[in-house]
């Protein structure tokens, strides 16, 4: 496919047709509602079901449904819609069933606004709903990388049978830029664990279950949870360093955010501040080792987070920066987008600080 | 090539959102980069919409437009005037829909021009071009995006079923052009 200029959310309903998804499960809310609009007329042709859910919570138990039968599938929502979607999110973690889920990030808390925001990092990787378990959590910062982590979102979900998550903001949804949705090549996973009917002789018997009544059942399952994310956390952090190679001035931000930042960080240069990006593309797993190295550099002077939150994102950057150096903070609150010179103005303030 | 910041703003209906699709894909067509970002939401009929495009050689950073970064600011109405002058950088480009704003800019320090765009249209035989006029003045001063690139995207619409229709945006397109060379 030639490179077409295409709105974030009709991109990335594409990447997941592509990528072989043939169930969603949603109810529309503002600034995602072009992902259930145009999977409902894509989904059809291509042999999928798309059901509008009387309500976000319907939605995403059908979307363990689905996932339970072990079909690729997926909801989409923004903020509000997430919220109301954590106790199926939890469940699905605790079933070990494959799903995607895409979060449109716009302003809270409660019904908050419809422009683009970052508050939901804490909902995104630390948990969210209730237990120990985590989502993978990618966070594409254009509209190529979203459809390029749509593919392998279903691939990694299929895999390590957890829930992923692609976490955007509505900059991202609405927007349109150039892309090519690649054919992908679809790996197939041993499904045998999947609630699709019993013959009694060839395979156990398929059980989805999020009940453990006894210490010792749950005990198994929580560590078993835990070894898996172990072995994400060593295998799946992806991140991209911008200028990072002699930069004293280190900053972190994700998505959109961080692609203002770049054109902060070109015109700083230009001035000769030497400034550098490191963007998480994998926010849970955070590339905790990759950025605690950076700190250890003698070069670099200090850190700081760059996000549309009240300081959610810098507690991952502190974390593994872990003491070696200062992390700073500037927030941007209130679905306030900041442009390059709001940027460009804080980094200047770090030099003299 | 001249890295473009543009700003398109006007009412809903006056083909705000689609002069700067029309733009993107064309700069696409030739190769650059673009993006394509929309107010969205809080918009109401009679208010006002608006739409930030980027063409660069180079991958796009941020998708929007600050004050003082516009290297081109289109104000179909008044308020989109009166909100974005502002947003124009010294030595960039301000174009003011004539037919229905009285108001002359206050900005010295850039280049104003002024186009009659339902005039134009309406001599052209149908209003619904008015956007297109606008457009040919962009590109007629600008020249980031060659006519014809932007004229193959208009046939991608409107194809062989309305050869009248192409011809019509084809003109409207030129005679813009007319008014800023």
């Amino acid at each position: 496919m030639a490179r077409m200029l295409m709105k974030g959310n009709e991109a990335i309903a594409e990447a997941a047709i592509a990528a072989g998804c043939r169930y969603f499960f949603g109810y529309p809310i503002t600034p995602q509602s072009e992902i259930p609009e145009y999977l409902s007329k894509r989904l059809p042709e291509v042999g999928g079901v798309y059901l509008q859910a009387e309500s976000e919570v319907a939605a995403i138990n059908m979307v363990f449904g689905a996932a339970g039968a072990g079909v690729r599938v997926m909801t989409s929502s923004s903020s509000p819609g997430i919220s109301l979607k954590q106790e199926g999110i939890s469940s699905i973690a605790c079933a070990e069933t494959p799903a995607v889920v895409v979060n449109m990030m716009r302003g809270g808390p409660g019904i908050g606004s419809i422009q683009a925001s970052q508050n939901d990092y804490f909902q995104a990787v630390k948990g969210g709903g209730h237990g120990d378990y985590h989502n993978l959590v990618y966070a594409p910062a254009s509209i190529q990388e979203a459809c390029d982590l749509m593919a392998k979102a279903f691939d990694r979900a299929d895999y390590y049978r957890v829930l992923c998550m692609v976490l955007g903001d509505g900059m991202l949804g609405q927007m349109m830029e150039p892309v090519e949705i690649k054919p992908v090549k679809i790996a197939e996973y041993d499904k045998s664990w999947a609630t699709t009917g019993w013959d009694g002789v060839s395979r156990p018997r398929a059980v989805i279950n999020t009940l453990y009544i006894t210490v010792d059942e749950l005990n198994e399952l929580c560590g078993r949870l835990q070894a898996k994310y172990k072995i994400i956390e060593r295998d799946e952090v992806l991140f991209e360093e911008f200028h990072l190679d002699d930069a004293e001035y280190v900053v972190v931000a994700y998505g959109t955010v961080a692609r203002i930042v770049k054109n902060a960080i070109e015109n700083l240069r230009a001035q000769g501040i030497k400034v550098g990006l490191f963007r998480p593309i994998t926010l849970w797993p955070f590339p905790m080792l990759p950025l605690e190295n950076i700190a250890g550099q003698a070069r670099v002077k200090r850190f700081a987070a760059v996000e549309m939150s009240a300081g959610q994102l810098v507690q991952d950057v502190r974390l593994a920066v872990n003491g070696k150096k200062p992390v700073e903070l500037q927030s941007f609150l209130g679905s306030n987008v900041p442009g390059p010179g709001d940027i460009a103005e804080f980094i200047r303030g770090l030099k003299t600080a | 090539m001249n890295n473009e910041h543009i700003l398109i703003a006007g009412f809903g209906g006056q083909g705000v959102l689609s002069m700067g699709k029309m733009l993107a894909e064309a700069a696409m067509a030739e190769g650059r980069e673009v993006s394509w970002l929309p107010s969205y939401g809080a918009e109401m009929r009679g208010g006002t919409s608006n739409v930030s495009v980027h063409i660069s050689d180079k991958a796009i950073g941020s998708p929007t437009i600050s004050a003082g970064e516009a290297t081109c600011v289109i104000a179909m109405n008044l308020p989109s005037l009166l909100k974005f002058e502002s947003f124009v950088k010294p030595g960039g480009l301000l174009l003011v829909n004539k037919s229905i704003i009285d108001k002359p800019s206050s900005r010295k320090d850039i280049d104003v021009i002024y186009v009659p765009v339902n005039e134009i249209a309406k001599e052209l035989g149908d209003n619904k071009v008015a956007n297109m006029v606008m457009l040919g003045a962009y590109l007629g001063k600008s020249k980031v995006v060659k006519n014809e690139t932007l004229m193959n995207q208009v046939r991608e619409v409107f194809g062989a079923k309305k050869p009248a229709v192409v011809a019509l945006n084809e003109k409207a397109l030129a005679e813009g052009g007319k008014l800023s060379v």
